[in-house]
């Protein structure tokens, strides 16, 4: 049985990880494991275990534990294993500061400022959604608009439905969970809404949570305005033209007395940027180097405060690599430096980390701009690979080998994703790679 | 002759399946570039299962609600009356992970049951 208990916590650590979600349980697991003998986990909620306790559906695990678990099932595995692992956690908590010789300030309702010292650091900060704000929907500012994912605390963890009739923005995957999530609980949702021309999510959510439950998706299609004085009344949507404006001419009222926004995540770096870590504009995380280092001498970082996974195995098997660094660093083993940068090239967002050695296997995640239904993905003039599908929603993962770099000698590589020539055939897409990720929910 | 249309949830190619039925015997699967894609089609079409997640009232808990889950999948038309039953359902902290919530539900042959550990909490 997982308990909630008061953590006496000491004045020095080996490791300090910010974060209890999976990203911060794996990286401080990690650590203990590469050496570190007294590490701590720091976690602003009453439990660690992050957003995984209130996805309460199932499609976690399936790379990691190679069986299907539900997003508690697989958070209270991993904090069962952290607190056997004699690590500390504290809960209620938030890291204020760390400066430059790791003195890490902590802030409790029930211990007040606090300032403990670390050797190395672990960010684990997770992400944080994107809200009505960051996409300025007009309209008057009512009651009844909020996230997908707080509507999914409300309703999964503090037992409360967030309205009678609701509608859906972006089709996002935490937006999908909930449409479904919300016609089991009696809730009627009128609609998604999609202003690009294809799902967010994956085909799996699509089919499940609405062709399941009958609920419409209407693609290219924006809310326009919020209606309401106290409480959402009613949304105007328009459909968009190519250039994404709404055609104001053809915009319907959909009466609902809530609106939930599923339009992306930002990672979450205030405490970073305040370290002075460099970031990444594009990812919006740390720079990292292949051992998950940020620009700052023993700071690591892990999950989605990095970069955007889809899948909480990923952040797993990443924030594993981030901790046994982490842990390796503590004990004074430092694997030899990165020599060659990664650089996004033709139709690549971004790749994490952002350089690489030559001594071992690397696990590289990239993310394309547009999806291609035909690709290969070529690593500078070294390596080539074919795709079967890609397309944004959908992170790549790249297995690096030495052997791929034995005969290169310059000091950066370029990453592209490209169209393969000539027409499809079904030996051609068999013949190819593994392909990356099969979809699974996660929200 | 019947001719239905499924999306299969296999890979991110989301394929779009088309299943021939005569009297609800398939004839012809077709649409699809992989088994994966044939075995989904023929299953939603003879016999479409999904796995209820849903959480049910807890009292005393760290939290109000207990997430639970059936322990096998159960006709895709009882999904909805599985949920109804559960939203009757209150149990008291402290629960373990694993605890049976509610024994063959609605004749299924599923249990529900709970997917975490409840701590229980005491009022200050």
């Amino acid at each position: 049985m997982i308990t909630v208990k008061a953590t006496q916590i000491g004045a020095t650590y080996d490791v300090v990880v910010v974060g209890g979600g999976p990203a911060g349980m794996a990286a401080a697991l990690a650590a203990k494991d590469a050496g570190a003998a007294r590490v701590l986990i720091i976690d602003r909620e009453k439990e660690a275990g992050g957003i995984l306790w209130q996805c309460i559906h199932a499609g976690f695990g399936l790379h990691y534990f190679k069986e299907e678990l539900t997003g508690p099932e697989y958070a209270q595995r991993f904090l069962e294993q952290v607190l056997e692992h004699d690590i500390d956690v504290v809960s209620d908590t938030y890291v204020l500061d760390i400066d430059r010789n790791k003195q890490v300030k902590l802030m409790s309702g029930a211990a007040g400022v606090r300032i403990i010292s670390a050797r190395a650091a672990v960010l684990a900060m997770g992400a944080r959604e994107r809200t009505r704000g960051a996409i300025r929907i007009p309209g008057t500012r009512p009651a009844g608009v909020m996230t997908a994912g707080l509507a999914q605390k409300f309703v999964n963890l503090l037992g409360y439905l967030p309205g009678r009739r609701v509608a859906i923005l972006g089709s996002g995957d935490i937006g999908l969970i909930m449409a479904r999530r919300l016609t089991l609980e009696g809730v009627e949702v009128a609609g998604v809404f999609e202003i690009m021309p294809h799902a967010n999510g994956l085909g799996r959510n699509i089919v499940q949570c609405l062709h399941d439950f009958g609920i419409p998706l209407h693609l290219s299609t924006t809310v326009v305005h919020i209606h309401g004085r106290d409480r959402v009344e009613k949304v105007t949507v328009a459909p968009v033209d190519d250039r994404l404006h709404p055609i104001m001419d053809k915009c319907w009222d959909v009466p609902c007395d809530t609106l939930l926004l599923s339009i992306g995540l930002i990672p979450e770096n205030e405490l970073s940027r305040q370290i002075q870590v460099r970031l990444d504009p594009v990812t919006g995380g740390p720079v990292v180097s292949s051992t998950m280092e940020t620009s700052v001498d023993g700071v690591f970082a892990c999950g989605n405060v990095v970069h955007i996974h889809d899948l909480v195995d990923f952040v797993t098997q990443e924030a594993l690599l981030a901790g046994r660094h982490a842990g390796e660093c503590v004990t004074g083993k430092r694997p030899p430096a990165d020599n060659i940068r990664l650089v996004p090239g033709e139709n690549v967002a971004y790749c994490v980390p952002h350089t690489i050695s030559t001594d071992r296997e690397h696990t590289v995640y990239l993310r394309v701009r547009r999806p291609l239904e035909r690709s290969c993905l070529r690593l500078g003039e070294v390596y080539e690979r074919k795709l079967r599908y890609v397309f944004p929603a959908e992170m790549i993962t790249l297995k690096v080998r030495p052997a791929i770099l034995q005969k290169f000698h310059g000091d950066s590589l370029a990453v592209h994703v490209l169209p393969r020539d000539g027409s499809a055939s079904p030996e051609d897409l068999d013949d190819a790679e593994q392909p990356t990720v099969w979809h699974i929910p996660e929200a | 002759m019947t001719l239905s249309h499924y999306l299969c949830i296999g890979c991110p190619l989301g394929c779009r399946l088309e299943v021939e039925a005569e009297d609800r015997a398939i004839v012809e699967v077709r649409g699809f570039s992989c088994k994966r894609g044939k075995e989904y089609a023929e299953q939603e079409h003879t016999d479409p299962r999904r796995m209820v997640t849903s959480s049910v009232r807890v009292t005393h808990g760290l939290w109000a609600r207990l997430p639970v889950k059936t322990n096998r999948p159960v006709p895709k038309d009882q999904v909805r009356a599985v949920c109804r039953v559960l939203r009757q359902v209150t149990t008291v902290a402290p629960v373990s992970m694993g605890d049976v919530i509610l024994v063959n539900v609605l004749n299924t042959g599923a249990d529900v049951v709970a997917t975490r550990d409840m701590p229980a909490t005491f009022p200050s």
